[in-house]
C-alpha cells in the first residue's frame, strides 16, 4: 500500500474544509441582537388559572376538538396542548402557573436540529418549519425545559410546541394568549421593555413579587420572563438550571472537531511512517 | 459445506458476471440450521411490525413517551451498537498504522462486521425518523444545520461507512476476481485507513457529545461533561471485546474456511488482545473515577441510583478488567471470552444508562420497551448475520486471498 504524500495532503485540507464549516454559529452571534428580541411577561400574581390561554392558543393553531380534562391532575404540554395552566400548592396558598416553550435567546432546540427545521427567528420566536424537520426527536433530547413535543401516532408526524403565534406576528398583532387574556398577566413587548417593567413592578411592589425575573437569565435568557409571589421552586420551576446559554455546552466539542479533522491524519501518518521499516520484526503486544 | 468456493476465473464480461453473481445467490450450507430455524420466523414478524410501523405510526409498535423521545432503537440499536463496531477501527488502527501484521487475519472479518454493523444501524436509524424522507435535507445540503451535533456525527458516520466499504473492497475484488480493480483499490485503502480512523474518533466522541445538552435530564451520576471523551475510551475495549466474542463464534461456524495455521495463531491473537482491553479498561476506570471526584457525586452513592452505578462501574469495568488481565497473564482462553461478554453486557448498561434508563429517570411515566421494539431489534441483528455469513461463505474474509492477489504487493 502507497500512496502519494501530495494529493493525501491535498485530499486531507479538503475535507477538513467542508467539515469544518461545522464552526458554532449560535444566535448570539453579532447578526441577532438579543435586546431586539420580542417576549411576554407573565405575572403569576394577576393570572387567576381560568384556562382562557390555552382555549385561545387552540383556537390560534386550530385544534377544534380542544378539551380541558375536568378536576385536571398535573398536566404537561403535549402534542395537542401547546400551553397548559397548572396549579400548585404554594406557602400563599393556590397559585397557577401556565407553562409554555421559553423562547430562548439561545435555544438549545436550535442548535440540537440537524435540518434547522427549528429556528429562533430575528424577532423571538423560535419556530418550527415542516418541510426542513426529519423527526430524529433530537430537540426533545436537547431543550432544558422538555417542551418540544412529537405526534408518535401519526405517519407524518410534526414538532409541536408554542411558536408564539409567529404567524400573527407577521400580520402586526400579538401572540392569542396575551391578546386574549383577561386579566392582563400576559403582556406582549420588546424583551428589554419586559425586563424593565419587571423590575419596575418588583420594585414598587417589594412584598408582593421575589426579587427575580425567571428567564432573565435562567438558560441563558428567555424571551418569556416569569414573576411570581413565591419562590419559583414552589409553582414548578426548574431553579437548578445553569444561567448560560445550552448550545455552549458542546461549544467545546464542536470546535474541536475541525483540529482534530486536520491533525489527526497528520499524526497517523508520521506513525505509520515510523512504523513501516520495523514491521518485520514486531511481532509483540 | 463445500470447499471448492473459489469462483471460477471470470472475464470482467458482464454476462458472465450476472450469470456468475445469479450462482453466488444461492445458499451454500444447509438451510434447516437450528440458527435458521429460530431467527426466520422472527424476521418475518420484524418485517410486518416495520410494515406497520410505517403504516400507523411509531407510536402504534413502540412505547416512546413524550418525556424519553428514544428509546431501544436508538439507545441499544445505534448508540450502543456503534460502541460494539468500534473494533474495526482500533484494529484497522493497529495493523495498517502501527504494523502490527499479528493481528491481520482477523482484519478483514472484523472491517466487514464493521461495515455491516454501521449499515443495520443506520437502518435501524431511519425506521426512527419520523419524517425519513426529509433526511435527504442533510445530506445534499439545502439545510446544514452546522452547529448541531448530531450534524457532525451524522456526517462522519456516512463518509466512515464509506470508508470502511473501501477498506474491505480489496475481498470483493477478490471474490469477483477483477484483478485490475483490486490493484486500484488496494492502492487507495491507506487513505480509506486514515480517513477511518480520523472519522471514527470523532464520531464515536460524538455520541456521548450528543448528550451534552440533555444536562439536566441525565442523573448526575451518569452525566458529565467528559461524556465524549468516556465513549471514545469506551468504544476501544467495547468494540475488541466485540471481535472477541463474535472471533469464538466464527471460528466455529466456518471453521471449514480455515486452515491449519490460523487456528493456532488465533489463539494468540486473543491473548494479544485482552492485554490491550485491560489497559484501555484501566484508563477508562481511571478516567470514571477522576469524572467523580470532579463533580462532587459523593452525595448520590447511598440512592438507590448510587448502586446501580456501582452495580455498573464494579460488575461491568472493574470485574471484566481483571479477568482479562487474568486471562492474558495466564493464558486462559475461557476467561478472556467470559471477560469480553461480561464487558460487552457493561458497554450495553453504559449506554442504555444515559440514552434511556437514566434519561429522565424522574419521569412520571417510565419508558419501557414495547415486545415489538425487541423484534425489531433482533430482527435487524439477524438480517445482518444472514448478509454477514453469505458474505464470508464467498469472499475471502476468513480465508487467504487467492494466489495473485496475495503476490501483487
Ligand atoms: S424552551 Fe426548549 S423548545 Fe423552547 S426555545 Fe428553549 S430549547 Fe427550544
Ligand atoms: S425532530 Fe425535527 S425539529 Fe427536532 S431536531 Fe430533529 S429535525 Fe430538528
Amino acid at each position: 500500500m502507497s500512496i502519494n504524500r501530495r494529493t493525501f495532503f491535498k485530499a486531507m485540507g479538503a475535507t477538513a474544509v467542508a467539515l469544518s464549516v461545522g464552526k458554532p454559529v449560535f444566535a448570539s452571534d453579532a447578526s441577532v441582537n438579543e435586546s431586539e428580541f420580542y417576549g411576554i411577561l407573565y405575572d403569576i400574581t394577576k393570572c387567576v388559572g381560568c384556562h382562557g390561554c390555552e382555549y385561545d392558543c387552540a383556537d390560534a393553531h386550530g385544534f377544534t376538538e380542544f378539551d380541558i380534562p375536568k378536576d385536571p391532575p398535573f398536566r404537561q404540554t403535549d402534542e395537542k396542548h401547546r400551553t397548559v395552566v397548572n396549579e400548585y400548592e404554594t406557602s400563599k396558598g393556590k397559585l397557577p402557573r401556565k407553562t409554555q416553550c421559553m423562547h430562548c435567546n439561545q435555544p438549545a432546540c436550535d442548535a440540537a436540529c440537524l435540518t434547522q427545521a427549528m429556528h429562533k427567528t430575528a424577532e423571538g420566536p423560535v419556530i418550527w418549519r415542516e418541510d426542513k424537520c426529519m423527526g430524529c426527536r433530537y430537540c426533545m433530547i436537547s431543550c432544558p425545559f422538555d417542551i418540544p413535543k412529537f405526534e408518535y401516532n401519526s405517519t407524518n408526524p410534526e414538532i409541536v410546541k408554542c411558536d408564539m403565534c409567529a404567524e400573527l406576528l407577521k400580520e402586526g398583532e400579538i401572540p392569542a394568549c396575551a391578546y386574549n387574556c383577561p386579566e392582563e398577566a400576559l403582556l406582549y413587548g420588546k424583551r428589554s421593555d419586559l425586563i424593565r417593567e419587571a423590575r419596575r413592578r418588583i420594585h414598587d411592589n417589594p412584598d408582593t413579587y421575589v426579587d427575580h425575573i425567571y428567564g432573565e437569565h435562567e438558560a441563558g435568557g428567555t424571551s418569556w420572563l416569569y414573576l411570581s409571589p413565591v419562590p419559583f421552586n414552589e409553582v414548578g420551576f426548574n431553579t437548578k438550571i445553569q444561567t448560560t446559554s445550552y448550545p455552549g455546552l458542546t461549544k467545546g466539542f464542536i470546535s474541536s472537531i475541525a483540529p482534530v479533522d486536520i491533525l489527526l491524519p497528520a499524526v497517523l501518518l508520521g506513525i505509520y511512517e515510523a512504523t513501516k521499516s520495523t514491521s518485520k520484526t514486531e511481532e509483540e503486544l | 459445506m463445500s470447499t471448492n468456493s473459489q469462483p471460477a476465473v471470470l472475464l470482467p464480461n458482464e454476462r458472465n458476471f450476472f450469470s456468475f453473481l445469479i450462482s453466488e445467490l444461492k445458499p451454500k450450507g444447509k438451510i434447516f440450521t437450528p440458527f435458521n430455524i429460530i431467527s426466520f420466523p422472527i424476521m418475518m414478524i420484524g418485517l410486518v411490525i416495520i410494515f406497520l410501523r410505517f403504516k400507523n405510526g411509531i407510536g402504534s409498535v413502540t412505547n416512546l413517551t413524550q418525556d424519553v423521545p428514544w428509546g431501544l432503537w436508538i439507545g441499544f440499536d445505534v448508540v450502543t451498537g456503534v460502541a460494539f463496531a468500534g473494533g474495526a477501527y482500533v484494529l484497522v488502527f493497529m495493523v495498517n498504522i502501527l504494523n502490527l501484521k499479528k493481528y491481520k487475519p482477523i482484519l478483514r472479518i472484523t472491517v466487514l462486521n464493521g461495515f455491516l454493523a454501521y449499515l443495520f444501524y443506520s437502518a435501524a436509524l431511519l425506521l426512527d425518523l419520523g419524517r425519513p424522507l426529509n433526511v435527504i435535507n442533510v445530506v445534499i445540503g439545502n439545510n446544514f444545520g452546522v452547529s448541531s451535533v448530531l450534524f457532525l456525527v451524522g456526517w462522519h458516520f456516512l463518509l466512515y461507512m464509506l470508508a470502511l466499504l473501501l477498506e474491505f473492497s480489496p475481498a470483493i475484488a477478490e471474490w469477483m476476481n477483477a484483478r485490475k480493480v483490486h490493484k486500484i483499490l488496494s492502492g487507495i485503502t491507506m487513505g480509506a485507513v486514515i480517513f477511518g480512523i480520523t472519522l471514527s474518533v470523532l464520531h464515536q466522541s460524538g455520541i456521548g457529545a450528543l448528550f451534552l445538552m440533555a444536562k439536566d435530564k441525565i442523573h448526575p451520576l451518569w452525566y458529565n461533561s467528559y461524556m465524549p471523551l468516556l465513549f471514545v475510551v469506551s468504544s476501544i475495549f467495547a468494540g475488541i471485546s466485540m471481535v472477541i466474542f463474535e472471533g469464538s463464534i466464527s471460528h466455529k461456524v466456518f471453521s471449514d474456511q480455515l486452515d491449519e495455521s490460523s487456528h493456532q495463531s488465533h489463539k494468540n491473537i486473543i491473548v494479544g488482545l485482552a492485554k490491550i482491553c485491560t489497559v484501555g479498561m484501566f484508563a477508562y476506570f481511571t478516567l470514571l473515577v477522576l469524572v467523580f471526584i470532579h463533580e462532587k457525586n459523593w452525595e448520590y452513592i447511598s440512592t438507590p441510583m448510587g448502586s446501580w452505578f456501582l452495580v455498573e462501574i464494579i460488575g461491568f469495568v472493574v470485574l471484566p478488567m481483571f479477568l482479562f488481565f487474568y486471562g492474558y497473564r495466564h493464558h486462559k482462553i475461557t476467561v478472556i471470552k467470559v471477560a469480553s461478554i461480561v464487558t460487552l453486557l457493561g458497554i450495553m448498561l453504559n449506554r442504555m444508562n444515559i440514552s434511556i434508563i437514566c434519561y429522565r429517570w424522574d419521569a412520571a411515566e417510565r419508558y419501557i420497551p414495547s415486545w415489538q421494539e425487541f423484534v425489531v431489534t433482533l430482527t435487524i441483528i439477524f438480517i445482518e448475520v444472514w448478509v454477514l455469513r453469505w458474505i464470508v461463505r464467498r469472499m475471502p474474509v476468513l480465508r487467504q486471498s487467492p494466489e495473485w492477489a496475495r503476490n501483487s504487493h
